[in-house]
């Protein structure tokens, strides 16, 4: 069957094959041009790619609770990232500690892989928190919303990452880089392109992470783009690669590359891995006004948890216990979220007026107070608000 | 899983580290209002390594209006940074920076062309320290020259204060004078908050007095130039430049409580009416005063410098004692800062009112032609012809 995903196909040449590793059938991929890739992933032994498998399984399991919960009206949104596993847990297992990932709103998987407690990112879906985690202690900083805008601050904290001098000193646990996500949509705002310039110019160690998922919202990436989206970073002067997005082990490969180089000081790199959104772009939209049945059987054959799957089993890496302690492991974790999520409790009426500014300001101050007078007044009255 | 290996490649990008710094001047100059923003700006840049200056033309050039003048010359081109031609991108870039400590102070070249910056602004900047219930702080400062009367073309004149000033978490202000141009830049750059610091490019050529002592860089300049020579007496050989350059960042506790970014200002004072203003027009409204004390009017002049957040209390108390306002500003009235004081004043001192508070300021247009903008501009005989129709109720 012809892909019928790919918008820019008329525009692409060989050269656009995206890296591979690991075929849609599990078999292991070869080449001249992935060899140094697969020199990359050849210290990742029968635990290590367990343990990939294990976090693809772990985020689709609460992408589905996240979902379902939203379906009962516990979530106010969500926005899945099912197909997208192995674009984030490959990409956010790359990074060192010390890296620093600035996000967009669908990276569940790479917040996985930073050592955030998943129920947190809920907070923000549930309407209790604008943020909801402590981005200094993951190095995760918050979701950003407005599309593309969070590629500027990751380049100006890589920029102030270079200042620092942590950059180039040749020690691995001092040198950091920094690493951005957006989707394809994103690739039309200016600020996308606006931080390519400025990571360029400034050499900064950033890494532009670019989950073509084919959709933004309901608009196709040939909407976006006459070219295939890795191309976009040549014209900056940042070097560019396209990734199988739906192979986890390419995925790790390809950005460690890019991460090792913007630690010891080689500059920016923009990758594009082609992925698929599997799912809807949040719960509130209805994918089947957009994209058809057959495109979307085209990716369920390329699933990245089934790809990694197939591979274990056919190099004897997987078996029935194996396979049951992550079963068990999986459910538990749906329970807790379930659990923890239904315990959210609303915030005091009056913290919307908490961090407004970090000093006093006295709009502020005057409206809290009058507020707090305005909702005394019911309780003086031995009213119940 | 473990990390790749780093290899040892060289890298340029600690390269063009800060030149030594020559002493911040001290003491009591007669300087133009760009100069004393310059002189802010340098007090800065010296007091505290993690402040950087970034924009278009700032480097070599010193800023079209040349307010940045000299200063890459001293602090070298990786604290006076020359960016690419993208404001937003210098916005979002300085967010960033932001986050990882430092402290930029970004220059928007005119007015007009903030807006390619107003989403990372109004979206990003003035949200993160809300967004991460306070744990993030983004002490970004925004200058940007604004205002009209200087002849220039088409969205090089006008006056967006508002639009900032109705986004909670921005810190909105303007000086009057050389003296507070030069305290409250310092002020804004020493401020956790983001703050859009608006520069009244139509008086950056008038000329006040400016005590360099001023201002918590100026402030520590001074007491370090004290110790300094306190220590060159005790003992001249000794080298004191190192002593003097070790220091911590400044901190609001250490500025006093930014009193210039919170409070109004009574410039003038008088007892028949209150004028109200800020940025360009607190010189109009001076020369308003003057003109009216020599009819046998006196009329107290209060200059805000903060938009965000208002000092209604100062205008309130300033009302009380006139019964009477009229508020000027450049920016068009609807809906405008004065509308903001009309309304609070109304509602705070509704029974000292002897007169309704009226507003002189821009029209709802476009900034208009140069050739016209002073029927534009709140002239001395607009604002004149209020403070009678003041006075006549």
């Amino acid at each position: 069957m012809t892909a019928p995903i790919e918008p820019t196909e008329a525009l692409q040449t060989d050269e656009d094959a995206p890296v591979q590793l690991v075929a849609p059938d599990g078999s292991r991929v070869s080449d001249d041009r992935n060899a140094p890739y697969r020199a990359r992933t050849s210290h990742l032994g029968t635990e290590e790619l367990r343990g990939l498998y294990r976090d693809m399984v772990l985020v689709r399991r609460f992408d589905t609770e996240a979902t379902a919960l939203q379906r009962q009206g516990e979530l106010a949104l969500f926005a899945p990232l099912l197909g997208q596993e192995a674009a984030q847990i490959g990409s956010g297992r790359a990074l060192a500690p010390q890296d620093v990932a600035f996000p967009s709103y669908r990276e569940h998987g790479v917040a996985h892989t930073r050592g955030l407690d998943l129920a947190e990112i809920l907070r923000l879906f549930r309407g209790v928190d604008h943020g909801g985690w402590d981005s200094e202690a993951h190095n995760f900083h918050l979701y950003t919303l407005v599309i593309g805008s969070h590629s500027l601050h990751a380049t100006g904290y890589a920029m102030g990452v270079q200042r620092d001098g942590l950059v180039g000193t040749g020690d691995p646990e001092r040198d950091t880089a920094v690493i951005t996500y957006f989707g394809d949509g994103a690739t039309s705002q200016g600020d996308v392109s606006e931080a390519l310039g400025f990571a360029a110019v400034n050499n900064a160690p950033v890494v532009l992470f670019c989950q073509n998922n084919q959709w933004a919202i309901s608009v196709p990436t040939s909407t976006q783009s006459r070219v295939p989206l890795y191309r976009r970073g040549a014209g900056f002067g940042v070097p560019s690669v396209r990734v199988d997005g739906n192979d986890v082990l390419a995925c790790y490969a390809v950005t460690a590359e890019a991460l090792e180089r913007a630690r010891s000081g080689g500059g920016p790199t923009f990758i594009e891995a082609v992925t698929y959104r599997m799912g809807a772009h949040t719960t509130s939209d209805d994918p089947t006004r957009y994209r058809t049945r057959a495109e979307e059987d085209y990716w369920r054959d390329r699933d990245p948890i089934a790809r990694l799957h197939a591979l274990l089993v056919a190099e004897g890496a997987w078996d029935d216990e194996a396979a049951a302690a992550l079963e068990a492991e999986s459910e538990a974790l749906g329970e807790r979220i379930r659990t923890s999520v239904r315990a959210l409790g609303k915030p005091a009426a009056a913290s919307m007026f908490d961090h407004v500014y970090a000093t006093d300001h006295q709009v502020v101050s005057r409206e809290s107070a009058w507020f707090e007078s305005y909702e005394s007044s019911f309780t003086d009255q031995g009213g119940h608000r | 899983m473990s990390a790749p290996t780093t290899s040892s490649t060289s890298t340029s990008s600690a390269a063009g580290r800060t030149p030594a710094a020559e002493p911040v001047p001290t003491g009591v100059q007669t300087l133009p209002f760009a100069k004393a923003i310059n002189a802010g700006l340098r007090a800065a840049l010296g007091g505290d390594d993690k402040v950087l200056l970034m924009g278009e033309d700032i480097g070599p050039l010193g800023g079209v209006f040349r307010v940045t003048d000299g200063l890459q010359a001293s602090f070298g081109a990786d604290r006076v940074v020359d960016t690419p031609l993208a404001e937003s991108g210098i916005l979002g870039t300085a967010i960033g920076l932001a986050l990882r400590g430092y402290r930029p102070v970004c220059e928007i070249q005119f007015d007009g062309f903030i807006f390619p910056a107003f989403d990372q602004i109004t979206t990003q900047l003035a949200k993160m320290h809300y967004r991460s219930r306070g744990r993030l702080t983004v002490p970004v400062v925004v200058r940007v020259p604004y205002g009209g009367g200087i002849g220039a073309v088409e969205h090089h004149s006008e006056s967006p204060e508002v639009l900032f000033a109705h986004t909670p978490g921005l810190r909105v202000v303007s000086p009057g004078s050389p003296q507070d141009a030069y305290t409250m830049i310092q002020e804004a750059i020493a401020s956790p908050d983001p703050v859009l610091f608006f520069e009244p490019k139509g008086r950056y050529w008038e000329k006040g007095a400016v005590d360099l002592s001023e201002g918590p860089y100026g402030r520590r300049a001074a007491e370090q130039q004290e110790t300094a020579d306190v220590q060159d007496v005790a003992a001249d050989e000794q080298p004191v430049r190192e002593s003097i350059t070790v220091r911590e960042p400044v901190t609001v506790s250490e500025a006093n409580g930014f009193s210039t970014l919170n409070t109004a200002v009574v410039a003038r004072p008088g007892t028949d009416l209150t004028l109200v203003a800020y940025g360009p027009t607190v010189a109009t409204a001076l020369k308003v005063a003057e003109a009216a004390a020599s009819e046998g009017t006196s009329i107290e002049v209060v200059d805000l410098r903060s938009i965000s957040p208002l000092d209604t209390d100062t205008v309130v108390e300033s009302v009380r004692k006139t019964h009477r306002c009229v508020v000027v500003h450049e920016a068009p009235t609807f809906l405008g800062t004065g509308a903001e004081i009309a309304a609070t004043v109304t509602e705070r001192c509704f029974y000292d009112l002897e007169a309704p508070v009226l507003r002189v300021g821009g029209f709802h247009t476009p900034y208009p032609v140069a050739k016209i903008e002073h029927e534009y501009l709140p002239s001395l005989d607009r604002v004149l012809d209020a403070v009678d129709r003041s006075l006549a109720f």
